[in-house]
């Protein structure tokens, strides 16, 4: 599929869009028909969406468009196509994070990100795939149908996030996805399908509705096709949330780039993406460093792990076939039933991190895992905060591989699955602000660039990826 | 601690799962393997080091005590075929 076509809107800015909107130059209900149209035919090879809310969004097309012929509308996102991962409620759309155990679970209220982007009239088209509740590198864990790379169908989009990465890249028409990760599902899949994406720091966008793999790792944010759309949507559901009391009540910093400096870790990463992100580095023209994070690279995996399961064996609990999701007839006790529709609905890596997060909580193993963990995550945190004291941006590959074929993925141990997440983990442990920036081809497969700033320091993620268009 | 066959069961019955045979074949050298990867933390010293629950450190949130209007019963109960006179439905406690 050429997805090339239609090149006059394929490098329209979503603010051009909205104000095309506003001054009746594009019609919200053509367009909205033009994207659902184009969506279902994408949908039919590469799987990016797990529903098309196609009558939901000709109805929000339709009291747009009425509004905007009475003069009445407004919004910073009037009219605009968004995707949301499929783990994000959305009140009235089948939200089932990737899980058969929440297939046909249809959300009664809408999370706050989803409910600040309506109100700005945004629309959604539909809910992309995305691995089990988020446990995955590659989108392969997804329990319905496995989306594909948008350069090449047999191999994978990344993860979790991989449906919002591969339609994000693969639409012609202005648009923007709203996606989540935990330990790097944002950046993977941006990397690997060629786009934009950014992970903010923790706390500054709202979890509420946000169906969770891990409480303390989560974090929301946009992927798009240029930086300025991802600006545009993260000052828009970014804020304090009395719904989510881990949200942070902060302002942005602004932005300041002096200093750069590349984590040496990452070097040792295939030559082509080294030089590859060198070069990227060195058309920016400012001076960079090498500076060493020993701790984050050496103990970042086994750190992460220790803590997502620990956290996703809590917050799956509460799915047992009772109040909401898939259910089975009622028999047995409630232990009785309660596992047998988990151990029915449930896929294989959910069960395994279920095994693994309980063993880690466990009296009698609880010091030694959960406990330890948590300790080393201090000083990961730590290890970050004084490099940020020297510098102003901390750089690396975001993938160590290009997107791999699926035959190659199946090869793998949930240990080496585990180990792609090698340079993403890190940021997302100290709830760092981080992004992917695409950096060029190798073989015709896109390469992506990370950049992690500070706390609060988001700026300085747009700013440089201005600066590298 | 060794990793084995009854270990799993035990976790798994915590967990409320009742994993197959297969499974618990399948399971096993995976599980040995990741434990192992993860022991490796033991070669750090955080004997003087505070844990951090969260990455961002967090205090009281407070909120006024207003009473707000919560969801309505038919809402939450719209997700569940197991319902009886506006309560859930659940199998036998004991």
């Amino acid at each position: 599929m050429d997805f090339s076509k239609d090149q006059k809107h394929f490098k329209m800015l979503a603010k051009d869009f909205i104000k095309k909107v506003k001054d009746k130059e594009i019609s919200v209900i053509k367009n909205t028909e033009k994207i659902l149209k184009e969506a279902k035919n994408i949908n039919k090879e590469y799987s990016y969406f797990n529903f098309i809310s196609e009558e939901y969004a000709l109805k929000q097309a339709q009291e747009i468009e009425k509004s905007i012929k009475q003069n009445k509308a407004q919004g910073s996102l009037l009219g605009l196509p968004i995707s949301v991962k499929d783990c994000i409620c959305t009140q009235s759309i089948p939200s089932s994070s990737g899980s058969k155990i929440l297939e046909n679970y249809i959300p009664p209220f809408n999370a706050t990100v989803i409910q600040k982007c309506l109100q700005e009239g945004a629309i959604i088209i539909g809910k992309t795939s995305q691995d089990e509740f988020g446990f995955g590198g590659f989108s392969t864990n997804s329990a319905f149908e496995i989306p594909k790379n948008p350069f090449d169908k047999t191999r994978a989009t990344g993860g979790s996030s991989g449906g919002s990465a591969g339609f994000t890249q693969a639409t012609s028409l202005p648009h923007i996805s709203i996606a989540e990760s935990t330990g790097g599902s944002i950046v993977n899949p941006s990397s690997f399908c060629g786009v934009y994406g950014l992970c903010p720091t923790y706390g500054l966008i709202s979890r509420y509705g946000l169906i969770d793999y891990a409480n303390s790792l989560d974090k929301i944010g946009p992927m798009a096709k240029n930086i300025e759309d991802i600006e545009l949507m993260l000052n828009t559901i970014k804020g304090q949330d009395p719904k989510d009391s881990t949200s942070l009540n902060q302002e942005l910093k602004k932005s300041k780039i002096k200093k750069i400096a590349i984590i040496k870790e990452s070097l040792g990463v295939d030559k082509q993406i080294k030089d590859l992100i060198l070069e990227k580095l060195d058309s920016l023209k400012i001076k960079y460093n090498l500076i060493s994070l020993p701790i984050t690279q050496r103990y970042g995996i086994q750190t992460y792990y220790l803590i997502a399961m620990s956290e996703a064996s809590t917050n799956l609990a509460k799915l047992a076939g009772l109040t909401h999701g898939s259910q089975l007839h009622l028999k047995g006790t409630f232990n009785e039933y309660f596992s047998e529709v988990r151990s029915k609905f449930l896929g294989k890596e959910a069960k395994r991190r279920i095994i693994l997060g309980t063993f880690a909580r466990m009296s009698g193993f609880r010091n030694a895992y959960y406990l330890k963990a948590m300790k080393v995550r201090t000083l990961i945190i730590n290890e970050y905060k004084k490099a940020f004291k020297k510098y102003d941006l901390l750089v690396s590959p975001t993938m160590p591989i290009l997107p791999p074929k699926f035959s190659e993925i199946e090869k793998l141990t949930p240990l080496q699955n585990y180990m792609m997440d090698i340079l993403t983990v890190g940021p997302n442990l100290a709830g760092l602000p981080h992004s992917n920036i695409p950096a060029g081809f190798i073989n015709k497969l896109p390469v992506g660039i990370l950049f992690i700033a500070d706390h609060l320091c988001e700026n300085n993620l747009i700013e440089i990826g201005k600066k590298l268009k | 601690m060794e990793i084995n066959k009854e270990l799993i069961q035990k976790i798994a019955q915590n967990a409320r799962l009742n994993l197959t045979e297969e499974e618990i074949k399948e399971f096993l050298p995976q599980l040995k393997e990741i434990l192992e990867a993860f022991s490796t933390l033991d070669k750090l010293n955080t004997a003087k080091t505070k844990p951090s629950f969260q990455p961002i450190e967090i205090k009281n949130i407070y909120q006024d005590d207003i009473s707000e209007p919560s969801l309505p019963q038919d809402i939450a109960l719209s997700n569940t075929k197991h319902k009886k006179n506006g309560f859930f439905q659940g199998p036998k406690a004991l």
